[in-house]
């Protein structure tokens, strides 16, 4: 079942983002707290906390390595919880190596088939979860070992009793009984797989109960229909009118396996149950009910959809609470594929009319969120009626989370719609709707898909005040989401009308106040040379860069070196060596650190797209100066790019492979600093990792050598930190102190 | 007809209280002071927490359940550890164990299942009964001795034998590291699968199957905590409408939220609050118009909320005042700057309902706690102590004296215990039993029948 679809499926919380909660380094008690693995295999959570330690998650781990790793656990234990649960690991593991040295040294003369049986039956029951969940994941020879008789009459009454064990323990066997049919001894004993499910659908776990509901519904598919009748009908019946309402929920799941099999008069009773369930007493098994409906109602006669149905869905539709209403409008999806265009229209419609205006927000949302579904159910007629004015209610609905859902529609929504009159559907009825910044935002992500449908001169025309709008936004991460769509969308409005409108958008946001802006921008500029050429480069960008060389903001002089990196690559050499390289040569004599060692970092940067003449005579001789600098890291990088200049003139006089390229002086030390050659892989992932190493380095540096003898590496912050906000915030920060106090806080 | 019926009765048994049992829980004074008590939705079981964050739980007694006499026996039935202290490294503060809230959920399974939280981490605990264990092993015997494995020729299939009854008590979820200041209210919310906890300036939600996400659905933070001007006090979900939810703040204001209309709630829907009367204006008007307690009635129309000298009841239609206010101890109207010197003004008494919502009840100083009849308007000072009455004997009302002479049997204000006080009370959901916590004894009372 869909856990509380509605707030814990959304990011909520304040200022709309929503706040992840880093689990506790305070959880002691590792006996009971898990999280769920990531391909859904259970692991305890313990293992993740005990330094050193890094278990894979899966469950193959030999009985003495968990010894150590607990043993290691035990050595930090906080508080008595902690001992207690200590206390009784230990003797675990005594209990766990027995057995294991025991079969090693037996393995001889014992019955050999028998033995490694034998310890799996013992492990069934042995203290440590790890042991009992191995035993229960071989479950299937142990039951091949013990024969068709023994199983059904020994073992599964065993398992039968287990329910008191750990949920991975039930999870596991809950899976397992779903393909045991053979080991009982065919189809004409599946019900004997019954009882253990049975007991396994009323655990208070979901994640066990729904599992245990898979494997029932797996096993319902072997009964012959008289078994089905005699032994599984029962069953869905004893959980239906069962006392707690998890075996009522659980029920929820088995009625449309069995309904379609069955006999005309238990097909009545099982419609009675299903009834009772719509209208139980906890919002847990109307929920439940709730979310079977569509399914119930496919195997449903259509008489008896129309006739009882369609009223149960009404009722769930305005039940009093509105997690409970919200799950009908699921149900509304396969309800209306079942029916025809005019019962659809006087079923149907009026309670889904009521849902898209529910006055619970998480109702709309669920509206809003299964729109095309919906659509796709009623057909092209209802949908203009009645849909399109209530998508452009939510479209402006007054919970931002209702209108976000809505609006990640609307790509799919103008899909779906009927091409004759589409067009003018759009752009009278949809677009004029779409007011706020999220909303736009979103459909400028799916500008090429929109495009698709309808013509972008049009659509250029309502979005760009829009854009416009947003990249002068006071915010600077919208600006900064606005920036990452301007390739796509320049990909898209072509040159002519680019140049027109958002050039100077482009141009502005190499100023912005905010680095990571202007990172950013500077980025763009590179993906918008890559995409228009050139020439248009030449023209456009390049002398608007280089007049920013001269201005007397630092920090603007700097962006100018930044964008100049970015660009060298995608502009060839001609342009670089012709245009760039003497701004960048004259800026080595900048008043400002920052600047100077910056030119050094360049001139490493754009070395290797230079030819050796320029290399030579131009920036060799410059880059000597600068590494005579009296500021040590104007010193430090000057040497770097020397040795990496150097290096590059060694390898155009003597050509050698790439592979045999011999590693520039330092590069061990530090990865960052390795030139990019024009073959190597420029990836984010290979990026990633060396700024990660890059800012460990820094650190570790700044460590060793004191305050005194941090060089190059303190500053690597604002180079290597470019993949995440929070980081970006710091390298901001970082890039505004003056030089000499950044020094001294390191 | 029925209704009226029920109230005589509770009405007679105003007055005939017989103490039960009484669970004296001191190994150590600090360590075990009572700091929560709560009944489940059966009354079956009734849940204590204290200081050092023990819970422990009694269970009514079962066999005896036709003859009337001993329906309010309650034993021991399951104690544990819930919290430990903890030392929060990055705030060098230290966490305490004590237990400040206790939740039960209403019964999924044959297993039942707690909320127990302390100052900042809440925890999901199941207690389950179990009176069957595997026996056989192949290779060892019972008693752990192993088998020569050649011996082993045939396999063993370990079989459940009955046992004694064994309760468990085991930790099934953590919800951690959502609260920056101290937890002081936690409710279930009645769609089953939600419920909130409340601290000083936010209120978050979570699902019961999730830790690691809560949703901020309240927050008076100011920008500048020196605009700070109230905190919140409690909270509490509506007992059957899911989208509801109060909470009560330090100026004697309650705030209704509807979660309907937004998904985040700072703006409330209702607001509840009763103009101060300016005669009554004095330094600690602000102070005693502090909510300490907000209760739904069982049948989600009214609530009750208490300040230091009152309890008031509130119908949910009704924003501008209560519909009914009872004086709790109004005698300490002229002793409250003794009371704000010695700290005890900022004691947070606590309150309950009945199961039928006719009567109300709450705690005192000297060990005494009070009743009121809503039907009848009339009022019962009881006192818990042990040496006043033994088990089986009917408890005597008392009386305080406010001003002049003095009668038999009244005591005057100045004598009254200010140490000895009973902030946590609870009243089993469905029968006359109620429990009572002074500092560190635990009385059950039931009424007398016949």
């Amino acid at each position: 079942m869909n856990p509380c679809p509605y707030f814990f499926l959304l990011g909520k919380g304040h200022g709309g983002s929503f706040r992840l909660l880093s689990p506790s380094v305070f959880w002691s008690s590792d006996l009971q707290l898990r999280k769920r693995g990531p391909g859904g295999g259970p692991h305890l959570l313990c293992r993740y906390s005990v330094p050193g330690l890094r278990l894979p998650p899966s469950s193959g781990l030999s009985p003495a390595y968990q010894g150590a790793g607990r043993g290691q656990g035990a050595g930090r234990g906080q508080g008595a919880q902690r001992a207690a649960v200590t206390r009784r690991r230990r003797k675990n593991m005594a209990g766990a190596a027995g057995p294991a040295t025991g079969s090693g040294a037996a393995g001889g003369d014992g019955d050999d088939s028998l033995y490694p049986i034998a310890v799996l039956i013992d492990e069934l029951r042995n203290e440590d979860v790890q042991l009992r969940l191995n035993s229960i994941k071989k479950l299937s020879t142990i039951a091949l070992a013990l024969g068709v008789e023994r199983t059904r009459t020994e073992l599964l009454p065993f398992l039968t009793d287990t329910i008191y064990d750990e949920d991975e323990v039930l999870l596991a066997l809950a899976e397992q009984l779903g393909n045991f049919t053979g080991l009982v001894g065919g189809p004409d004993f599946a019900h004997c797989l019954l009882p253990p499910l049975e007991s396994l659908a009323t655990v208070e776990e979901t994640v066990v109960r729904d599992k245990a509901v898979e494997s029932l519904r797996q096993i319902s598919q072997e009964h012959t229909p008289v078994a089905l009748e005699a032994h599984f009908v029962p069953l869905v019946k004893r959980l239906a009118s069962g006392d707690w309402f998890t075996s009522r929920t659980s029920a929820c799941g088995l009625f449309s396996v069995c309904y379609p099999r069955a006999s005309i008069a238990v097909k009545g009773e099982i419609r009675q149950y299903f009834r009772s369930l719509c209208s139980d007493d906890t919002p847990m098994v109307r929920r439940a009910a709730a979310s079977k409906l569509g399914e119930f109602a496919k195997v449903l006669e259509l008489d008896s959809v129309k006739s009882e149905i369609v009223p149960l869905f009404t009722n769930l539709a305005s039940d009093e609470q509105d997690s409970v209403r919200l799950l009908a409008v699921e149900a509304c999806v396969s309800i209306a594929q079942l029916l025809s265009q005019d019962d659809i229209e006087a079923l149907v419609m009026p309670t889904l009319r009521q849902a898209a205006e529910d006055k619970s927000w998480r109702v709309r949302y669920m509206v809003a969120d299964k729109f095309s579904e919906l659509q796709k159910a009623v057909g092209p007629k209802i949908t203009l009626n009645d849909l399109i004015p209530a998508f452009q209610n939510l479209l402006k609905d007054c919970e931002a989370e209702v209108r976000a859902a809505a609006a990640h529609k609307v790509k799919e929504l103008c899909e779906n719609l009927p091409m004759e009159g589409r067009e003018t559907m759009i752009m009278n009825q949809i677009l004029p709707y779409i007011k706020c910044p999220e909303v736009r935002l979103n459909i400028i992500s799916n500008l090429d898909c929109v495009n698709e449908v309808i013509g972008i001169r049009q659509l250029s025309q309502s979005l760009l005040p829009a854009i416009v709008e947003l990249a002068e936004d006071a915010k600077w991460r919208v600006r900064l989401a606005i920036i990452e769509y301007m390739p796509l969308l320049a990909g898209q409005l072509g040159v002519e009308f680019f140049d027109e409108k958002l050039n100077s958008l482009c141009m502005a946001w190499l100023v912005d106040h905010v680095y990571a802006i202007r990172e950013a921008a500077t980025n763009n500029l590179m993906k918008l040379v890559q995409k228009f050429g050139t020439e248009w480069a030449q023209n456009t960008i390049v002398p608007k860069v280089l007049v920013m060389a001269n201005d007397p903001n630092y920090l603007h002089r700097m962006t100018t070196l930044f964008c100049i990196n970015a660009l060298s690559e995608a502009c060839g050499q001609e342009i670089t060596t012709k245009q760039m390289l003497p701004i960048v040569l004259k800026m080595a004599g900048d008043q400002v650190a920052n600047v100077r060692f910056n030119v050094a970092k360049s001139l490493q940067k754009i070395g290797p797209i230079l030819d050796t003449n320029a290399l030579q005579e131009e920036v060799k001789p410059v880059l000597q100066k600068l590494g005579q600098d009296e500021d040590m890291d104007v010193k430090y990088f000057a040497q770097e790019a020397i040795s990496a200049v150097a290096q590059r003139l060694r390898k155009l006089d003597f050509p050698v492979k790439d592979s045999e390229e011999p590693s520039a002086p330092g590069a061990d030390k530090n990865h960052f600093l390795r030139p990019r050659g024009p073959g190597e892989d420029t990836g984010k992932a290979q990026r990633d990792r060396v700024a990660r190493v890059a800012s460990k380095e820094a650190a570790e540096t700044a460590q060793f050598r004191g305050p005194g003898t941090a060089k190059g590496p303190a500053y690597q912050l604002h180079v290597n930190t470019r993949d995440t906000l929070p980081q970006l915030d710091t390298a901001e920060i970082v890039l505004f102190l003056p030089k000499h106090r950044l020094i001294s806080r390191i | 007809q029925l209704l009226q019926l029920n109230s005589r009765k509770i009405n007679n048994s105003i007055k005939k209280w017989r103490r039960t049992n009484v669970f004296f829980v001191y190994f150590n004074y600090t360590a075990d002071i009572i700091s929560t008590v709560e009944f489940n939705h059966s009354g079956e079981l009734l849940a204590t927490g204290d200081k050092g964050g023990r819970v422990v739980i009694f269970q009514q007694e079962q066999e005896n359940k036709i003859q009337s006499h001993s329906r309010g026996e309650y034993n021991v039935y399951s104690t544990f550890q819930s919290h430990e202290p903890e030392f929060d490294y990055l705030k060098s503060l230290e966490i305490e164990e004590k237990i400040n809230k206790i939740r039960w959920l209403p019964q999924k399974n044959a297993a039942q299942f707690l909320l127990s939280t302390n100052d900042k981490t809440i925890k999901l605990w199941k207690i389950s009964e179990r009176d069957k264990r595997p026996e056989g092993y192949n290779l060892k015997e019972e008693d752990g001795r192993y088998r020569d494995p050649t011996t082993v020729t045939t396999l063993r299939v370990p079989v459940f034998r009955p046992m004694d009854l064994m309760v468990e008590a085991s930790p099934r979820r953590i919800f951690a590291n959502a609260h920056t200041y101290h937890i002081n209210s936690i409710s279930i919310n009645s769609d089953y699968e939600t419920y909130l906890s409340a601290d000083d300036l936010r209120i978050n939600l979570w699902h019961l199957e999730i830790t690691d996400r809560s949703f901020n659905i309240v927050d008076i933070k100011p920008a500048n905590m020196e605009e700070l001007t109230e905190v919140i006090t409690a909270a509490e979900f509506h007992p059957n409408s899911c989208n509801t939810f109060v909470y009560s703040s330090s100026k004697g204001t309650i705030r209704l939220c509807d979660m309907r209309a937004s998904a985040l709630c700072d703006r409330h829907s209702k607001l509840f609050e009763e103009p101060e009367d300016p005669s009554n204006r004095s330094f600690f008007s602000e102070i005693i118009s502090s909510i300490s307690d907000v209760k739904f009635s069982h049948s989600g129309r009214y609530m009750m909320t208490r300040d230091y000298l009152s309890v008031k009841i509130w119908d949910l239609n009704m924003e501008n005042r209560p519909v009914e206010t009872y004086q709790v101890h109004e005698y300490l109207r002229s002793k409250l700057c003794s009371l704000y010197e010695n700290d005890c003004i900022f004691d947070k008494f606590e309150c309950c309902w009945n199961g039928s919502d006719s009567v109300v009840m709450t705690g005192s100083y000297n060990n005494f706690f009070r009743m009121f009849d809503r039907n009848t308007k009339r009022d019962i000072t009881l006192e818990a102590s042990r040496e006043n009455n033994k088990p089986r004997t009917v408890l005597k009302p008392r009386k305080v004296c406010a001003s002049g002479k003095r009668k038999k049997d009244e005591i005057s204000v100045d004598s009254l215990d200010f140490n000895k006080k009973i902030l946590h009370t609870a009243w089993h959901p469905k029968e006359n039993i109620i429990a009572v916590a002074t500092t560190n004894n635990l009385y059950i009372f039931q009424d007398k029948v016949n």
